[in-house]
């Protein structure tokens, strides 16, 4: 028999109904399995009293022949959501012994359907980060190796302790955020799938927030039928969260494997970026070739505000962060360090809690917030993220979904960008969809020449994730699966 | 535009954020690094653009002003590095 933590969820799930094993047998096998792998760093907290505690119930059920659709299956959770009672800190310091009285809306709904919490994952501090550098609690390590080489590479960020667990087997998959990237910069990184879904899909409600108006939650899986299989549970309309929307949730599974004949792919031409290097080109050719082999219909279209998108994105994010991470004081929850006075208690707590890339962020967004700057900076900024919606919203008349590469390069070595703004550019092709409110999903394309996973993103209508699947699953199909050869 | 170190110094109060003198020239650097960047935007014509406020087209959801949650003070004080009969507990602010 094929070792259980092998199996995607849609197998553990057949498994698990058919009684070929029990979910407990499939839990100490992922048990067993984060024990081997702690050199990746992947998890800050493991939780295996509750996950056995979780997979007996989840049996009990099974027995009956009852359960949820995610009944049994062992899930990692990013460190940005509550969990009650157990370690939340957004791998940050200030959020020191944080343990929520309450339970985030997204992971309740993964709970109520069954699933098995395995522990909580590492991510960049405050989900700021597109290496998992930033993190207080480590680097995480890809399990992902150049062709003929020990070096370590990153995982990406921010959700990097999600891909690289999904990745290396030690959970079926996992939760993630994306506010700029955080799903699909990881997710290209690791060969794995991430769906960002549109604003409003899922409710941010007990996810530490980072920008309010950008932040997402999503599902990073093995392949395309996981993840639809995840964000079915994961998205709901939540009252608790006035920015979720109204809009019911389909059976995203549903579409997979049906035909894309006639569907119109748009390629922007704005997304060819100098110094991108040419294999992430020839795969974004290769990805669209592959469509247009199973009858979509290419359509070259412009996306002119672009290249506006990041520089706009480092005004509004890190302003929302600013008055965000205001509440982070030494007073209600985590770290504090003594001062003079309450001032310098504050001071002391924050330059001691928050790691260096935060304290530049809300830097930033506190000198754009304050008087005399803010109509230059940030209404300038939501003028032009305006402008970069418009351009969808027009290229929407042309075609169904956008196909772009998910990353400028595929994942690089720890130590490898120290310049912010170079480490800005990883989410040069990721940050539009956040700043127009749209859904994107990166999904594995083929290996670089050095032996590297790389991503194709595909970008859809407003709640469209449907067709993000149905085509995501195309690509799927004629690039074939990839998998981090064990070195663990 | 670009912040000078008596700014870097007046943003890091603000933000309530201890910054030793010797980080002062670092932390100068990058800022104006990374605002030089974001200065290119200043290309873009934005004259009669409505910056965006909501990205989703939705109504505001609104619901009746009655208490839906509380009593559990201490759930709420429970994570608090100093707390006293479930009040949160700072140094002297009035003297």
């Amino acid at each position: 028999m094929t070792s259980l933590t092998s199996l995607t969820i849609s197998a553990a799930r057949d498994g698990l109904k058919k009684k070929s094993f029990s979910a407990r047998e499939l839990t100490d096998a992922y048990l067993g399995a984060m024990e081997k792998a702690r050199i990746l760093n992947a998890y800050v907290v493991e939780t295996p009293d509750q996950a056995r505690a979780m997979a007996a119930a989840s049996d009990a059920r099974l027995a009956k022949g009852e359960g949820g659709s995610l009944e049994g299956i062992p899930l990692g959770i990013k460190d940005l959501f509550a969990t009650k009672g157990v370690h939340t800190q957004a791998a940050s310091h200030v959020l020191d012994g944080f343990k929520p009285t309450y339970e985030s809306t997204v992971t309740s709904n993964l709970w109520r359907d069954g699933a098995v919490m395995l522990g909580k994952l590492n991510m960049d501090e405050f989900a700021m980060g597109s290496s998992n550098e930033t993190s207080y609690y480590g680097n995480v390590i890809n399990p992902w190796r150049r062709r003929n080489s020990n070096a370590a590479l990153v995982p990406g960020g921010s959700s990097g302790g999600s891909a690289s667990a999904v990745a290396a087997h030690i959970c079926a998959g996992a939760t993630a955020t994306d506010t700029g990237g955080s799903i699909r910069q990881p997710a290209a990184f690791t060969g794995t799938v991430g769906i960002k879904p549109t604003y409003g899909r899922c409710s941010r409600w007990g996810v530490v927030a980072f920008a309010s108006s950008l932040d997402q939650a999503g599902p990073i899986a093995r392949d395309v039928r996981d993840a639809a299989i995840l964000l079915k549970s994961m998205a709901s309309v939540d009252p608790k969260d006035t920015t979720s929307v109204d809009h019911p949730v389909p059976d995203y599974e549903a579409v997979i494997g049906k035909p894309i004949k006639g569907l119109r792919v748009g390629i922007p031409r704005e997304y060819r970026v100098d110094g991108t290097p040419a294999e992430i080109d020839a795969l974004w050719d290769k990805g669209a070739k592959w469509l247009k082999e199973q009858g979509a219909e290419i359509v070259e279209i412009s996306l002119p505000h672009t290249k506006y998108a990041l520089p706009a994105y480092y005004i509004v994010a890190p302003a929302e962060a600013s008055s965000n991470l205001a509440r982070y004081d030494g007073v209600r929850y985590g770290l504090r360090v003594p001062g003079d006075d309450i001032v310098s208690m504050y001071e002391n707590t924050r330059a001691a809690g928050f790691g260096r890339e935060v304290q530049r962020r809300v830097m930033i967004g506190t000198y754009v917030l304050s008087a005399g700057y803010y109509d230059a900076y940030y209404v300038r900024a939501q003028k032009v993220r305006t402008l970069i919606k418009q351009d969808f919203d027009k290229a929407w008349d042309k075609v169904d979904v956008v196909l772009t590469p998910a990353t400028p390069s595929p994942a690089f070595a720890p130590g490898e960008i120290t310049d912010p703004v170079q480490m800005y550019l990883n989410d040069i092709f990721t940050v539009t969809v956040n700043m127009a409110g749209l859904p994107g999903i990166s999904v594995p394309g083929g290996l670089s020449e050095q032996g590297l996973p790389m991503g194709l993103q595909l970008i859809g209508k407003p709640f469209d994730e449907g067709t993000l699947f149905q085509v995501g699953h195309a690509i799927e199909e004629a690039a074939g699966k990839f998998e981090a050869p064990k070195w663990w | 535009m670009s912040v000078d170190q008596k700014t870097v110094r007046r943003i890091a109060h603000l933000a309530r954020i201890k910054v030793s003198e010797a980080d002062v020239p670092r932390l100068e650097g990058e800022l104006n690094s990374i605002l030089h960047w974001i200065e290119q935007l200043n290309e873009v014509n934005v004259e009669g653009v409505e910056p965006l406020t909501s990205v989703v087209a939705m109504k505001m959801k609104k619901r009746a002003d009655v208490v839906t949650d509380g009593n559990y003070p201490q759930d709420v004080t429970r994570n608090a590095p100093a707390a006293e009969d479930e009040f949160f507990m700072v140094p002297k602010v009035v003297e």
